[in-house]
This record gives C-alpha cells, sequence and structure tokens, in this order.
C-alpha cells in the first residue's frame, strides 16, 4: 500500500472515531439531567423519532429526551464547533493567540442589540431577542469593520478597532441597563449574556446545525491558505494566496457564524479563546486537521458544559457561560504552562 | 514565465523616493546580484519585483503580463522570494515550513501527492537541513532557519527566485553551498548581497542601488571598480583581476581628504569624531 493510500485510510478511521464521540456526547446530554434516562430510552427515542412515529417508550420521557434535552445537546454542539473554530481562524490570519470570535465586536453588539429590544422595547413587540441579538452583532461587526478599514486593515488595526467597538457597544449596554432596567430586568439580561440554552428548540437547532456546517466547510476550503498565513501576510502573498480575499471571506464566515450563535445563546465565553489551543496540542498546527478536530473538541466541550451547568446545583440552571469560564480557565492556565517554551524570534 | 522587466519603478515613503525610476530586466537563466549600502532600496525594489509592494510609478511585467494583474497563484508558481525577516508564532516543524513550499501547486480539495513529497524532500536535502526535518522551527538557530526559507522557496519549483540577502545568517560553507546552489539550477536568480565578493564570484551581472537610484548594472568587471566602490559604499577597495574575468576585491576604509566629495551626506558630528581620531594619535 502507498503511504497515501494509507494516510487516507487513517484519515477515514479518524473521521469515524470522531463521529462516535460526537453521537455518543449528544446521546449522554439527551440522558443526563434532572430525571436520569437510560441511554437505551434515549437510543430508543431517538431511533423511532427517525423512523418516525414512538412507540412502547414512556412518553413524558420521549418528550423530556426528544423535545427538550437533544435538541439543546444538539444545539450545544452546533455552537461549540463554530465558536472553535472561529476562534482558530481569527488567532491564524490574524496572527494573535489571544483572539477569540468576541473580538470584533459581535458579543458586544448582540449585548446591545438584546437589551434594546428586551428592555427599551424596540420593534414593539414584534421582534424576538435572538433577531435584536443578531441585528446588534451585526451592527456592531460592521462599526469595528469599517475603523479597521480606516486604521490601516493591518491585524493590529483590526484587534485595535474590535476593542474599541466591544467597549463602545458594552458601554451602550450598560447605559441602558443602568438608565431603564428593572433588577428582574437586569438579572434576567445578565443571565441571557453569560449564555442560555435554556429557551432552545429543535428549531433552533435547524439553524445553529446548518450555519456551522455551512462555516466550517468554507474554512475547510481555505485551510491551506490559512497555513500560508503562518509568516505573514507577505509571505502568504508570495506562496500565491489572495490576501484580500481570503481576509474578507474568512473573518465574514467566522462573524456571521458567531452572530448566529450568540443571538441563539448568548456570549459564551472562553470556547473560542481555549477550545483552539487544546486542539494545536492534541493534532498541531495544520488547519486541515486542525479545524475539525477544534469544531469537534469544542462541541463535546459544550455539551459537557450544558449538562454540568444543568445538574450541578439541584433545581437550578446556572448559566453555561460560567460553567465554560470555570472549567476554561484553569484549562487554559494549565495550557499555559505547559506550553513548550519558544525560542527566540516569533512574537 | 521567467522574464520579468521593470519600468520605471518609484516607491515613496516618509516624503521621499526610497526606489527612484528603477528599471531592470532579469534575463532568463541568469544570476542578477543586487548591491548596495544599507537603506538603499534593495529590499524595496524586491517586493515591488515579486508583486508585493505596488510601485508609485513604473510596472513590472512577468513573461510580458503585468504583473498586478497576473493572478497571486501563477505568480507565486513562476518567482519565489526569501524575504529578509520572516517569523511565525505557530509551532511548526522544519519539514512543515518547507511544505508550505507547495501552496501554489495545490488547490483547495487536491490531495498531497507523491509529487509534493518529493519536492520537499529534495529541497529539504539540497540546503542540508534532512536531519533537522522533525525539529521544531523556534528550536532551530538562525542559519538554519534561513536554510529552510530558501528549500521552501526550493519547493515552490519556480522559474526565477528572489533572495534577499540569503546568506546573512549563514555560516562561511552554507553560504557559499546555497549560492552555489541556486546557481546551478536552472533558474533565474536576483539576490540580493552585500559580500561583493560573493557577487563577482557567483553573479553573472551586478545591479548597483544608491539612494534608491540604479546606478550601475553590468558584468561584475565592469562595475566592481575602485572609484564605483568608493563613491557607493564609502571605501577604498583593491581588485585583483584573475585570467578568467573573475575579481577579488580587497577593501580598507577611505583615508582621510580623499572621501569622494559628492554624495556623503552631511553628518553633524563629524568633526568631533575626527577630533576625537586626532586626538589619539
Ligand atoms: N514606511 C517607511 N517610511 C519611511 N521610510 C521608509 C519606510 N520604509 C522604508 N523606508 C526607508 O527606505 C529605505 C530603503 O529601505 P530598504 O529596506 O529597501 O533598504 P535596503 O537596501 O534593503 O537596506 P538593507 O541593506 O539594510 O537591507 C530605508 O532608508 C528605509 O528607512
Ligand atoms: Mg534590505
Amino acid at each position: 500500500m502507498t503511504p497515501f493510500a494509507s494516510a487516507s485510510l487513517r484519515g477515514l478511521a479518524v473521521g469515524a472515531v470522531c463521529l462516535t464521540l460526537l453521537v455518543a456526547a449528544l446521546l449522554f446530554g439527551a440522558a443526563i439531567g434532572e430525571t436520569r434516562i437510560p441511554l437505551e430510552t434515549v437510543a430508543r427515542t431517538v431511533a423511532s423519532h427517525l423512523r418516525g412515529g414512538v412507540h412502547g417508550i414512556d412518553p413524558i420521557d420521549a418528550g423530556i429526551v426528544w423535545n427538550y434535552r437533544l435538541s439543546r445537546a444538539v444545539v450545544a454542539a452546533a455552537c461549540g464547533a463554530a465558536l472553535a473554530v472561529s476562534g482558530v481562524v481569527l488567532q491564524s490570519l490574524l496572527r494573535n493567540p489571544l483572539a477569540d470570535p468576541y473580538l470584533l465586536g459581535i458579543s458586544a453588539g448582540a449585548s446591545y442589540g438584546a437589551v434594546s429590544v428586551a428592555i427599551l422595547g424596540l420593534g414593539g413587540g414584534f421582534l424576538s431577542l435572538s433577531v435584536g441579538a443578531l441585528g446588534g452583532a451585526l451592527l456592531a461587526f460592521g462599526f469595528v469593520v469599517v475603523l479597521a478599514f480606516l486604521s490601516g486593515r493591518g491585524p493590529t488595526a483590526i484587534i485595535l478597532a474590535g476593542i474599541a467597538g466591544s467597549q463602545l457597544f458594552n458601554a451602550l449596554t450598560s447605559f441602558v441597563v443602568t438608565k431603564s432596567a428593572t433588577a428582574d430586568e437586569a438579572r434576567g439580561i445578565m443571565f441571557w449574556l453569560l449564555g442560555n440554552l435554556s429557551g432552545v428548540r429543535w428549531p433552533d437547532a435547524w439553524l445553529a446545525v446548518p450555519v456551522a456546517l455551512f462555516g466550517l466547510t468554507v474554512c475547510l476550503l481555505h485551510s491551506r491558505a490559512l497555513d500560508a498565513f503562518a509568516f505573514g501576510t507577505h509571505a502568504a502573498a508570495a506562496l500565491g494566496i489572495a490576501v484580500r480575499r481570503v481576509q474578507v471571506v474568512m473573518i465574514g464566515t467566522t462573524a456571521l457564524m458567531t452572530a448566529v450563535m450568540v443571538s441563539l445563546v448568548g456570549s459564551i465565553g472562553f470556547v473560542g479563546l481555549v477550545i483552539p489551543h487544546a486542539a494545536r496540542l492534541i493534532v498541531g498546527v495544520r488547519h486541515g486537521i486542525l479545524l475539525p478536530t477544534a469544531a469537534l473538541v469544542g462541541a463535546v466541550f459544550l455539551i459537557g458544559a450544558d449538562v454540568l451547568s444543568r445538574t450541578i446545583i439541584a433545581g437550578q440552571v446556572l448559566p453555561i457561560g460560567v460553567m465554560t469560564a470555570l472549567f476554561g480557565a484553569p484549562a487554559f492556565a494549565l495550557i499555559l504552562v505547559h506550553r513548550p517554551a519558544q525560542t527566540g524570534g516569533g512574537r | 514565465m521567467s522574464r520579468l522587466v521593470a519600468k520605471g519603478l518609484t516607491r515613496r515613503a516618509g516624503g521621499r523616493a526610497i526606489v527612484d525610476g528603477v528599471s531592470l530586466e532579469l534575463v532568463e537563466g541568469e544570476f542578477l546580484a543586487l548591491v548596495g549600502p544599507n537603506g538603499s532600496g534593495k529590499s524595496t525594489l524586491i517586493s515591488m519585483l515579486a508583486g508585493l509592494k505596488r510601485p508609485h510609478a513604473g510596472d513590472v511585467r512577468l513573461g510580458g503580463a503585468r504583473l498586478d494583474k497576473t493572478p497571486r497563484r501563477d505568480v507565486a508558481r513562476a518567482i519565489a522570494v526569501v524575504e529578509q525577516q520572516a517569523e511565525t508564532g505557530e509551532r511548526l516543524t522544519a519539514r512543515e515550513v518547507v511544505a508550505l513550499g507547495r501552496t501554489p501547486h495545490l488547490g483547495a480539495l487536491s490531495p498531497w501527492g507523491e509529487e509534493d513529497e518529493a519536492a520537499v524532500e529534495a529541497a529539504l536535502a539540497a540546503v542540508d537541513m534532512l536531519r533537522f526535518a522533525d525539529r521544531d522551527w523556534h528550536s532551530l538557530s538562525g542559519g538554519e532557519r534561513q536554510r529552510l526559507h530558501i528549500a521552501r522557496a526550493l519547493a515552490q519549483e519556480p522559474g526565477i527566485v528572489i533572495l534577499d540577502e540569503p546568506t546573512n545568517h549563514l555560516d562561511i560553507e552554507h553560504q557559499l553551498a546555497i549560492l552555489a546552489l541556486v546557481k546551478a539550477r536552472r533558474m533565474t536568480v536576483l539576490a540580493a548581497l552585500h559580500d561583493l565578493n560573493h557577487a563577482a564570484l557567483f553573479a553573472d551581472r551586478i545591479a548597483v542601488m544608491d539612494q534608491g537610484r540604479l546606478v550601475a548594472l553590468g558584468r561584475p568587471g565592469e562595475v566592481l571598480t575602485p572609484e564605483r566602490i568608493a563613491t557607493t559604499f564609502k571605501v577604498a577597495a583593491m581588485i585583483e583581476t584573475a585570467a578568467d574575468g573573475g575579481c577579488h576585491i580587497r577593501f580598507m576604509p577611505l583615508p582621510h581628504g580623499s572621501q569622494p566629495p559628492s554624495r556623503l551626506p552631511e553628518r553633524h558630528d563629524k568633526p568631533r569624531v575626527i577630533n576625537l581620531l586626532h586626538g589619539r594619535v
């Protein structure tokens, strides 16, 4: 067998293992909760839903599994994957290990959009929180893009513009909340801002999954181009990359993915920052393998974080962002400590 | 596609022309050395010739077509560039860095093939870096990194290779080996060099840059005269010409008073330096 045939066989095997892992995580996500439902029931519920018509299963269990937990796990997986992939792409493109999907003002803009709808009553009750958040996210992203464009378009300009945009929209959010919100409203908004999968149902999954898959595919198609950015934009251009076009497509794709996810579940922190580093430690820096790995790790991580957020305090659901940060921050610290030291050169 | 013609290239920065109306033709198969003092515009000219920076006036043509109208991928298949400085924060191995050279030959969906593998292997061997192939980039020395950049350019399999000071981190063995290597390949070479003896030894033609202008262009024996070296590089030189037309240059500081009056930039601290020197004597 040639080395290339064996390499593609290995790729297939790894892909199969990953898919199995993801499915297992989804099933566990559906099984674990306040009432524990046997994995067998979960599997039978899913199987019968896929065939159409539910027979021989407790309808309440089936309802919890299908309508409540599984849809939630699927959205968590899509969000985790999308945020992790966005983090990888932005870190590579901007050559900054601290870049994350919210860098471009998306989370701040989404918060502002959400409070505009929820507290200021924008849209007169016809707009949902999610639509408001999506609008705010895109507005803030547009602001950041214009600012970055005016201030030189380099990686540093983009990062600084992102910081300026985020600060501005965060200030607007705080302004609205402190000026107009009741204590209850403020608490509700806070909960939403930290990430919240409670209201999530299948229609959300039908949006989140295609967006995540689309984003991952577009990024994968650019994986060689992303590799070529390792030595900077000049070197990438010298290797035949249409630098400007790749930057626009990649930043646009990650912004869209992130904005949709944030509008569905709020701004869940740390996934987009930590998972890319963890994935790099596992498989290295080549994007052809790094992107799918990050997507998988992000998906499984967020399913797990959601389960924890539902179960860690009996009778209470914590914001999922609290869980990701509680586990993400120490994990990030560990990665930093154990990362082999870089000698000379570099940043 | 190995013919590169530049006409009237000009680029301005900081309120002055840092490259000023340079016209130059890279003849297929030749080794053209670009020499000149620090800041004379060599790197800027190289970036424009490789299509990485846009000239403010003038244009570059590759095989007859305007470089800025040619798709980047086609340019990268024809021209490889090794920049003066290029660093990464990514944890790449030596082999992965060289493999980047295959980028212009690979589509988004085309898999890594045997010829890519062979090109990378050959390039690593050519710069004597096979033993280091699996080492982490950040664990390598400056010279080893430079050899990998050159290997990356070779793996690109270009018709033209443009090198900005390719030998500045290398030990003498590898300096000579790298220059001999690119000369031996059937590639067109443009290399910015600081060592005039290397230029004389390897180049078919030498281009001399001074304050953004191309002040001389021709065969080593014609260009490297004591007068040229004194005006451009501010040093005195003795040139021994061998029977085969090759030459060897020996340098020494210009004696006081014999400085060419024309081009030396005004230095405000000059009198003090001279006084100090006189004080020592
Ligand atoms: N953005 C800029 N603003 C002002 N001056 C600039 C700018 N970029 C380059 N220069 C100047 O242009 C001149 C040419 O620079 P270049 O890097 O091309 O020189 P070089 O011949 O390659 O020098 P070296 O031998 O040191 O590599 C230098 O004097 C440099 O200071
Ligand atoms: Mg230079």
